[in-house]
């Protein structure tokens, strides 16, 4: 048997997390085939094992950095840290929705195998080097994310939002396939390195109209995935309809994913014609946290909220964008770190206080919170100063390293706006802080079961990383700025 | 670990311990909170003892590196314009302890945690020393108190503690701006180093940006202090805030603004201070007099004090934007003064409303000769209030007033028709409030002052006597650190302001009798 047959061991450890999570994917689907429902308390304890086995592997991948089949993969910092985030993101997750799908009667191992799936596909979106594994790695984790949305079929939301986030996804994706197309035809190739060497190379340089529009087309596709302006319409339909875990879910892991190819893509390929993509970026930021935080100032669905809300977020991480530099590239990857720690722990929280189908999913359902349960209140208190970016929570700092990235590269005008743009975010954040301290108990705080060990955990690992990374982030932001750095190579 | 050190931590400490210990202990609660409070009190008094007249710059200074990069340090130290202003924090926090013993009987604990670290928050602002240490405090200081208000607040405090959180919010997005901008050209958030490169030239700002720079900072310190026409947030923050609330947000939340104003914009940026002056003083005297005529037409005590506050406030800006030695001395002095009278006023209007249940000036009448006592006090508060000689007010009124003179005489008159009004509409309110038949509803409710409350009041009666008759135990070091910061915001000036030279003046004699 030749040698190249096998692949080389080295290629395999770097590409060891995403093979871990498929293959208990692939076994939390044949238990379910043999064992069905009499396996159903242990499904989530396998899914758990599951990620945190990727998750050494990740931390393994990284002692060993370096290129895998054949520069297809890159195992480098960069892709630690998102493999770390979204891993921790299903992990979470999985906490998560452990009461949520008792309360629904739903424990189903499909469920724990398509989150793992789907965690699955954003590690191979984080570290491919090259627009066809990015795209495979998105379907992955979208086919897997469309699934879950409407994980309860017999729920008319689930379905409407599994519907709108599959039609509009696939459509967006479309968008991102025929970019990558453009690019094959301009560049004849697909690794971002070869693109740029190709966009900068003065003899054979294609037509600066024809790669803009490529960009374009890319950033459409990749817009839609980090629901940014104008490309957000689904985001407060299809989180709204989701099942609590999965909006969480959605608004963290594939997310971040995207983000992580959002830069992989422009700050490596598209380098070359960066004063070109700046002030579509630059605009988008803009719209996103503008119409993302006026339009949560009427919501009263708290789903929706958070929605609206995380379009706004998708605006500040596009400010670092904007930036164009490595400390806003860093910038962004600490900001996705805090954003998901406290997203997910808000949506935990509507969760645990949203009762068995919904029922209680209004803001003013909040009423009372605090003297009812005092634990839950203080945690969701940390989030939501966090989600304001309050000094002393990880949200500021995200907030404070976006802007100052945005600052060095002269985006003063973006800046104030960003800046104003957070007053207002305050606004409605602070509307949950007060129906939860201010107001009498409603009947959800009043019937609110306590907390279950599996969302207690959900809520208090990201608080305390919240008030830890908000305290001493130097050490998260050097990583970060480390693995920026891999971006120019 | 120095003296500052300890007093900036045992608020925390204090707040940390009352959150650990069981709900259902209030009294257990009240106790612990006054010890942590005192003991921080005493402590900061050590900072007084242990002031060096003669030495220059910050003192009991702490520098150590918080974050790495980009490198934030927990830069800490006093010096005459904070010296005094922390121990204003440290002295009202005790008091307003003291005064909630009884009229906060729901949620005790969150209160109490919440008042402690409020206080952590304001001594915290007090003593940074690094633009970025300073902005943490500003914003961390204001989440207690919006809860404050927002809990034990009256009837709509929800609407005025969103108010005040959104104001001071906006103000200060603009003030990160700021500070990042300055962060990328300096380097460093260290401010006594920033200073030092503008004073060797090293960091120079073109007249353009310099003026965006200061307007970033001055409208979050503005909207503080508060500046006419920003103040819009104040009275319903007042009037909704419980006793306590009033107290600190009074006493020492506006002077975070003030304080802003004259550690930060002058030395920082003295060109656009002194381009902006003539505007800014036109406000502040808009802000002395209609705050004072709005104050006069109050139905409601709480409201009318705080109008008198705008009135007040008006006063400070007015001397620090005047640039002379003894506007800004008696605008430093004010600030103190205002802390103590004021914060007298709301303590007493909360024993007032723990007895009638009211704030309506016009369900009162003839307190006098039911409590008698309460009356004395509050007879001498308004007189302090109002600014009468031997009090503490008149001092900084005064030299407020003879600075703005030297700048431009008619600054000073038409600020004096302020002092003027507050007699009126103070006088007014305790003729209503004390004097004429007492109403069965006052009689039935009425009664004197306790142990506990005398001890609250006893302390502010005793400042405001010491302040308005010995301020040779004050001025100096504030003196001092006015100068220098005068000093540092002549430099780079490219035009000299053609302002008479301030001529010695009486209390310089005490300075130098006093040392």
């Amino acid at each position: 048997m030749p040698a190249e047959f096998l692949p080389k061991s080295s290629d395999l450890i770097r590409f060891l997390p995403e093979t871990i999570l498929i293959a208990f994917a692939t076994l939390l689907m044949l238990a379910e085939g043999f064992a069905g429902k009499r396996w159903s308390k242990g499904y989530a304890g396998m899914s758990v094992l599951g990620l945190g086995a990727a998750l050494l592997a990740a931390f393994l991948a990284y002692q060993n950095p370096g290129p895998a089949f054949s520069g297809m993969l890159m195992a480098d910092g960069f892709a630690t840290f998102f493999r770390v985030l979204v891993i921790g993101v299903g992990i979470l997750t999985v906490f998560a929705s452990y009461r949520f799908l008792e309360r629904e009667g739903a424990e189903t191992a499909e469920y724990h195998a398509l989150i793992l799936f789907s965690v699955a596909g954003q590690c191979v979106m984080v570290t491919a080097t090259e627009l066809i594994m990015i795209f495979i790695g998105l379907e992955i984790s979208s086919i897997a994310s469309y699934v879950l949305a409407g994980y309860l079929r017999d729920d008319k939301r689930n379905n409407e939002s599994a519907l709108k986030y599959f039609l509009l996804g696939s459509f967006a994706t479309a968008f991102l396939l025929y970019g990558i197309a453009w690019i094959y035809g301009l560049t004849g190739s697909t690794s971002l390195v070869t693109i740029r060497s190709v966009l900068t190379s003065h003899d054979m340089t294609p037509s600066a109209f024809l790669v803009g529009f490529a960009a374009a087309l890319i950033f459409v596709g990749l817009g839609f995935k980090v629901s940014a302006a104008p490309f957000q319409i689904w985001a407060p339909d299809v989180y709204q309809g989701a099942p609590t875990p999965i909006s969480a879910f959605l608004s963290a892991g594939p997310k971040a994913a995207a983000f992580a190819v959002f830069l992989r893509i422009f700050m490596t390929a598209f380098a070359p014609i960066g004063p070109g993509w700046e002030p579509l970026v630059w605009l988008s930021a803009l719209l996103s946290m503008t119409i993302g935080n006026f339009a949560a100032l009427t919501q009263s669905n708290i789903k929706r909220l958070l929605a609206y809300s995380s379009i706004a977020h998708a605006g500040y991480v596009l400010v670092a964008l904007a930036a164009r530099s490595e400390t806003g590239a860093a910038a962004a990857m600490f900001y996705l770190a805090a954003y998901a720690l406290m997203n997910i722990g808000a949506f935990a929280v509507v969760s645990h206080l949203s009762g068995k189908g919904d029922r209680f999913v209004s803001v003013d359902d909040f009423a009372g919170l605090s003297t009812r349960q005092p634990v839950t209140a203080a945690l969701l208190t940390i989030f939501l100063l966090s989600l304001i970016g309050v000094p002393l929570t990880a949200g500021f700092f995200g907030k404070f390293y976006i802007f100052k990235a945005a600052l060095d590269s002269n985006l003063v005008w973006l800046s104030i706006l960003g800046l104003l743009n957070s007053a207002v975010a305050a606004y409605y954040y602070l509307r949950i802080l007060v129906v939860m301290y201010m107001h009498e108990p409603s009947e959800a705080a009043t019937e609110a079961e306590p907390l279950t060990s599996g969302l207690a955990f959900a809520l208090i690992v990201p608080a305390l990383g919240i008030l830890l990374l908000g305290i001493f982030p130097s050490a998260l932001l050097d990583f970060a700025g480390k693995s920026a750095v891999l971006l120019r190579r | 670990m120095n003296l500052l050190n300890i007093v900036l931590a045992l608020p925390l400490a204090g707040f940390l311990a009352v959150l650990l210990l069981p709900k259902n202990s209030a009294e257990t609660i009240r106790r612990a909170a006054l010890v942590f409070a005192l003991v921080a009190f005493l402590a900061s008094i050590g900072l007084a003892a242990g002031f060096s007249k003669d030495a220059r710059g910050p003192q009991f200074a702490t520098d150590v590196i918080w974050i790495a990069s980009p490198e934030i340090h927990y830069h800490a130290g006093i010096d005459g314009l904070s010296l005094w202003l922390v121990i204003l924090s440290t002295f009202l926090t005790p008091i307003c302890i003291l005064i909630s013993w009884r009229s906060i009987d729901k949620r005790v604990k969150e209160f109490y945690a919440f008042l402690l670290l409020l206080e952590f928050g304001l001594v915290g602002v007090f003593v940074s020393l690094d633009l970025f240490l300073f902005y943490v405090f500003w914003e961390v200081s204001l989440v207690p108190m919006y809860f404050l208000i927002g809990i034990w607040g009256h009837e709509r405090r929800i609407y005025a503690a969103v108010k005040f959180f959104l104001y001071t919010m906006a103000g200060s997005a603009l003030m990160l701006v700021g500070i990042i901008y300055i962060y990328n050209r300096a380097g460093t958030f260290n401010y006594t180093a920033i200073l030092e490169m503008f004073t060797s030239g090293k960091l120079a700002f073109n007249s353009g940006q310099e003026m965006l720079l200061f307007l970033a900072f001055f409208i979050a310190f503005a909207i503080k202090v508060p500046l006419f026409p920003l103040h819009t947030w104040l009275p319903d923050a007042h009037v909704e805030a419980p006793t306590a609330g009033s107290v600190m947000l009074a006493s020492v939340m506006l002077k975070m603004g003030t304080y802003g104003l004259v550690r930060f914009c002058l030395p920082l940026f003295p060109d656009a201070s002194r381009r902006c002056a003539p505007w800014i003083v036109v406000l502040a005297i808009i802000g002395i007099i209609y705050g004072a005529l709005v104050a006069m037409v109050q139905p409601n005590m709480k409201k009318l004090v705080a109008y008198s506050s705008v009135s007040h406030l008006g006063f400070v800006v007015l001397g620090v934007f005047s640039f002379t030695q003894l506007g800004l001395d008696g605008a430093v002095y004010q600030m103190l003064n205002h802390g103590i009278s004021t914060g007298a006023l709301f303590v007493l209007v909360g024993l007032l409303y723990e007895r009638r249940h009211s704030l309506e000036i016009a369900d009162y009448g003839g307190v006098a000769t039911a409590a008698p006592w309460l009356s004395t006090v509050f007879l001498i508060t308004t007189l302090a209030s109002v600014g009468l000689p031997m009090l503490n007010n008149f001092v900084g009124e005064y030299l407020v007033l003879q600075g703005a003179a030297q700048a431009n005489f008619r600054w000073a008159v038409f600020a004096a028709i302020g002092v003027i009004l507050s007699a009126c509409y103070m006088l007014w309110l305790y003729q209503r409030v004390f004097y004429g038949d007492t109403p069965d509803t006052v009689a039935s409710h009425m009664h004197d002052m306790n142990h506990r409350e005398w001890s609250a009041a006893l302390p502010l009666l005793a400042m405001m006597l010491w302040m308005g008759i010995y301020t040779a135990s004050f001025l100096p070091p504030i003196t001092r650190t006015n100068s220098a910061i005068l000093e540092q915001s002549k430099m780079n000036v490219r035009f000299r302001v053609a302002a008479p030279q301030p001529a010695e003046y009486l209390s310089a004699r005490k300075v130098s009798d006093a040392r």
